[in-house]
């Protein structure tokens, strides 16, 4: 058996984070509790030098290797480099409100870039076998930042449901991909492509595996009925944590759906078109219904973000290039989105005091009408208002359902995405119509974190005034 | 000169912009961002008059047209344009604002800079809906447009304001969203959202009827027609005087202005099939709603009822072009029903939003809407009182005034299609006249009610201007039309013809 040099070009970046989380990792150890900013500002340039990687490895074109089992397409490379970009925005975000809880270690540090090592993995999987690796490496790295706050009960609680509930989906979706390869004898899913499309479309070991396979991937999306642990997960994590949790981790989860329905399933298009639409129509009525209830905005963001969910599947279950063009592009957006809604949070909270109630923005407007007009445009963008961005994001994926001939989903999308509308206005009318209580305390968050905070709320109107570029890029990539 | 500037760019972009200052300049100075508040909307108004005096009448293509590719990927593009329709209401609409402007000037105490900007904001996205030649860049406007109005009335409102907000924009939005699914899905049909593209794409009858249900979602809520209309007295009664304005001058138009841009031409055989129902619901809030009027207690809800029956008559005027046709056996008398509607639409701009002003100035004055509250002001407000009898005439559509000649052509028109029609829109003239004057006489007129209304005092000069104008402008339409008539006939008359082709 002859060894072959395998072309290492293609995962340059991959290779290149290893490095220098392992080099991370070493070299804080040895740093004292007042030079941990080293940590911080390595780890950002780690993202940078990444992001840097991917954008000149861009033109290649689409490449396998290691035994192709490693893929190098454009969508990787784009969805890649808003991972970076997301986390760099996460960990810029989270730094002042780590250092106020005595959380500022080089772990968060380590783990959020081995989680972002294993999304590479995930995006870039060409087989079943990397795509299980990248998850898990994702997965444990984010079981144990959501622990990291080891006096709170409410995060432990929150890991420990986490790690449980994700053991059990994992489970689920290693059980269809055994099966999988028991029907088609290969990891590959190319191969399990071509195989499983010239298989009789009746058969119940494909079907069975299919299922398992779907769980799997709806519970890491966290659409219902597979979504129970998110609003705990949300609310329980330490906030810094949950930026995390909620933003790249989800271009992940789509990169993921993407690889095993599209890649590899790709034939069974009508079979799990219906799967997809029972857990879009689920997640649009649980995600916005129950969200109306929440009196925390974290866990109203966590069912906000379930109906995103849904509305993203609508994009992916059209089955056309358009369809999963438009659901990236939702993904991408719900990220920039999402960022700034928990970056929010983040701004409002100190020492000792989370604001993580809807309450705690209680007339925002007298205290800071700077900040309100910010979460204004990003509760707006939220719930489809033109001309933000969330707007056209929306516009993509119904188009696609259209396109699709599923007009009565998309009626039935819509008018969710009314009942929606109404926990953002909540917010907007806490923020603009309520009376602030007395002595409420206006913002008083770091130079940095104010600054990246606004640029990323204008960046949601701005990439709304002019979505073509962000929409033209979405396109290519998957062209 | 004018020829040259992109001028309704200028008219969408200077108010939006414009408003981004005074918020800007509002957080240090009151004063200086209010002066900048009505500089900005005096200079939209005054880019807003070459459009007037630059207009050709002789065609009824779109003019001061500016294209330019927005999202390629869609074939979204920036295109506006206006025609005789149009181009009135953005008039409308940069007058209106001049005037809430200074209406404000005062009264309001809380954070006016956001006031001003939020109005500014908003007469910017109006002209944008109104110019706007893109069914895309339409519905962005359009949309666009409630956010800045949720947090006027949210803010600045009554009492119960966040109800009224709440399910103003819930209301509105719910509307919306179906008509953008029908653009959505003629746009995979036909390729293009270029409405003029759309208006000349072949439709089959199912799928019209269902994209004109979709519209008529959209555009009833706006209007708003009975029975959708329960959103506007709420959000009426509690926004504030400015808003109110706002609402009734131009807001109601967006609706009416929506029927003649999509549902009749896009839709001409929907329409044809479905007239029955818009005339049934114009009839229906034209007598029911001014019923209902008759038996308020609040003036400012009063006025809101009367606005709904008013706009009953706008959409009577026109869906009844069909049946004219039917009767008369040529589409020639149509246009008259549609011309009387759009003179309707002006006219209600300029009369509803002088009544609220009228409202408003009293409310400053004694913080109560109730007409029970008042009585002779007359005697203590004389120029005040004057001013109030001629806008509730104008508005029971007395001759003279311009209310008279858009009610006077719907009825006209009304009479071609069939007697029964004209017998009770006509009862708008009785009815009308009953609810306006018998509160102008409990609130003007009689013995002074109380102490309050003994101290009040008469308009100032700011609040004298603002009716002064208004009085002179509904005069001026009111004896001497043509003006507006002249624009919009061959607008309308090549949308009769259209119309009048089938799109199967």
């Amino acid at each position: 058996m002859n060894f072959v040099m395998p072309d290492f070009m293609p995962a340059l970046p991959e290779m290149f984070l290893l490095g220098m989380v392992c080099f991370i990792l070493l070299l804080d150890l040895f740093l004292s509790e007042r030079s941990r900013v080293v940590t911080y500002l390595l780890a950002q340039s780690t993202l940078l030098g990444a992001l840097l990687l991917t954008v000149s490895l861009y033109e290649e074109g689409r490449a396998l290797t290691f035994s192709d089992t490693f893929v190098h397409d454009p969508m990787g490379s784009v969805l890649k480099v808003f991972i970076y970009l997301a986390t760099f925005l996460v960990f810029l975000y989270a730094k002042d409100y780590l250092r106020a809880r005595n959380m500022f270690k080089g772990e968060f540090y380590v783990l959020g870039l081995f989680g972002v090592l294993g999304m590479n993995v995930l995006v870039s999987a060409h087989s079943l076998l990397t795509i299980y690796l990248g998850l898990e490496l994702l997965s444990l790295s984010m079981y144990a930042m959501v622990a990291l706050q080891r006096d709170s009960v409410q995060a432990s609680e929150a890991a420990m449901k986490y790690f449980v509930l994700g053991a059990m989906a994992s489970a689920m979706l290693l059980y269809g991909m055994s099966m999988l390869y028991g029907i088609t004898g290969s990891l590959d899913l190319g191969q399990i492509n071509t195989s499983t499309a010239a298989m009789d479309n009746n058969s119940m070991l494909l079907a069975f595996a299919l299922v398992f396979i779907v769980i799997g991937v709806a519970f890491k999306l966290g659409a219902v009925p597979f979504h129970m642990w998110l609003p705990d997960v949300y609310h329980g994590a330490p906030t810094a944590v949950t930026l995390y949790l909620s933003s790249a981790p989800k271009l992940a989860a789509f990169a993921m759906m993407m690889r095993l329905l599209v890649d590899g399933l790709g034939g069974l298009q009508e079979q799990w078109e219906g799967m997809l639409i029972l857990l879009t129509v689920l997640s649009l009525a649980a995600g916005n219904i129950i969200a109306i209830a929440q009196t925390n905005l974290k866990r109203m963001l966590a069912y906000s973000a379930i109906s995103h969910v849904g509305f993203l599947l609508l994009g992916v279950l059209s089955g056309t290039q358009a369809g999963y063009a438009a659901a990236m592009f939702y993904a991408i957006v719900y990220v920039i989105m999402g960022l700034g809604g928990f970056g929010m949070i983040v701004l409002m909270s100190r020492a000792g005091f989370e604001a993580d109630s809807i309450e705690d923005f209680k007339g925002l407007n007298e205290r800071s009408p700077w900040f309100a007009l910010m979460m204004l445009i990003l509760m707006f963008s939220m719930a489809g208002v033109p001309p933000f961005l969330g707007f056209w994001s929306k516009l993509a994926v119904i188009q696609a359902a259209l396109g699709a001939d599923l007009v009565w989903l998309v009626a039935v999308a819509v008018v969710f995405s009314v009942i929606g509308a109404f926990y953002y206005l909540r917010v907007v009318k806490v923020m603009y119509f309520d009376k602030a209580d007395v002595g409420a305390p206006t913002v008083s968050a770091g130079f940095d974190l104010r600054v990246v905070l606004s640029a990323n709320s204008l960046a949601v109107l701005g990439l709304g005034l002019f979505p073509g570029s962000l929409l033209a890029l979405c396109v290519a990539a998957l062209a | 000169m004018f020829a040259d500037l992109p001028l309704l760019s200028l008219v969408i972009w200077t108010p939006i912009i414009g408003g981004l200052l005074v918020l800007a300049a509002g957080s240090r100075n009151a004063l200086e961002a209010k002066v900048l508040a009505l500089l900005v909307a005096l200079a939209t108004f005054l880019l807003s008059l070459p459009l007037y005096s630059g207009f050709d009448t002789a065609t009824a293509a779109m003019q001061f047209t500016e294209f330019r590719p927005w999202i390629a990927t869609w074939s979204i593009n920036y295109h506006l344009g206006v025609d005789g329709i149009s181009m009135p209401l953005i008039l409308l609409t940069t007058f209106i604002t001049v005037l809430v402007v200074i209406a404000g000037w005062e009264v309001i105490q809380n954070k006016p800079a956001q006031y001003m900007a939020a109005f500014l904001i908003m007469a910017g996205l109006m002209n944008g809906v109104f110019a706007a030649l893109d069914a895309m860049l339409f519905y962005v406007f359009w949309e666009a447009m409630l956010i800045p109005m949720f947090i006027v009335i949210g803010v600045w409102g009554g009492p119960r304001r966040i109800y009224a907000t709440m399910k103003f924009f819930l209301y509105t939005f719910l509307g919306s969203v179906f008509m953008l699914v029908a653009l959505i899905w003629m746009y995979l049909q036909s390729g293009s959202f270029a409405i003029l593209d759309l208006h000349a794409m072949p439709i089959g009858l199912t799928a019209q009827i269902l994209i004109f249900l979709a519209f008529l979602l959209a555009f009833a809520v706006k209007v708003p027609m009975w029975p959708v209309h329960t959103w506007l007295p709420d959000a009426h009664v509690e926004a504030p005087t400015g808003g109110s304005v706002v609402l009734a001058a131009i807001m109601l138009k967006l609706g009416a202005y929506g029927f003649l841009r999509f549902s009749l031409p896009i839709t001409p055989d929907a329409s044809q099939q479905l007239d029955w129902l818009m005339i049934a619901l114009s009839l229906i809030a034209v007598v029911y709603i001014g019923f209902v009027a008759l038996v308020q207690q609040d003036m400012k809800k009063l006025i809101a009822y009367s606005s709904i029956s008013h706009m009953g008559f706008v959409t009577l005027g026109m869906f009844i072009a069909w049946r004219i046709a039917a009767n008369t056996g040529s589409m020639q008398g149509a246009g008259m029903g549609i011309e009387g509607a759009m003179v309707q639409m002006i006219s209600h701009g300029f009369i509803s939003g002088a009544m609220f002003l009228c409202v408003g100035v009293l409310y400053d004055r004694l913080h109560s809407r109730e007409i029970a509250d008042y009585g002779g002001v007359a005697h203590t407000m004389p120029r005040f009182a004057g001013f109030m009898v001629l806008f509730a005439m104008a508005n029971a559509g007395l001759p003279g005034t311009s209310g008279f000649v858009g009610e006077f052509m719907v009825i006209l028109a009304s009479f071609k299609a069939n007697f029964w029609f004209a017998f009770l829109a006509a009862t708008t003239l009785i009815l009308g006249a009953a609810y306006t004057l018998w509160m102008v006489r409990r609130v003007v007129y009689g013995e002074v009610a109380s102490d309050k209304v003994a101290a009040l005092k008469d308009l100032n000069g700011r609040e004298f201007l603002i009716l002064g104008v208004l009085a002179l402008v509904v005069l001026l339409f009111g004896l001497w039309p043509a003006p507006l008539l002249d624009v919009m006939r061959p607008t309308v008359e090549h949308l009769v013809q259209h119309m009048a082709v089938s799109k199967l």
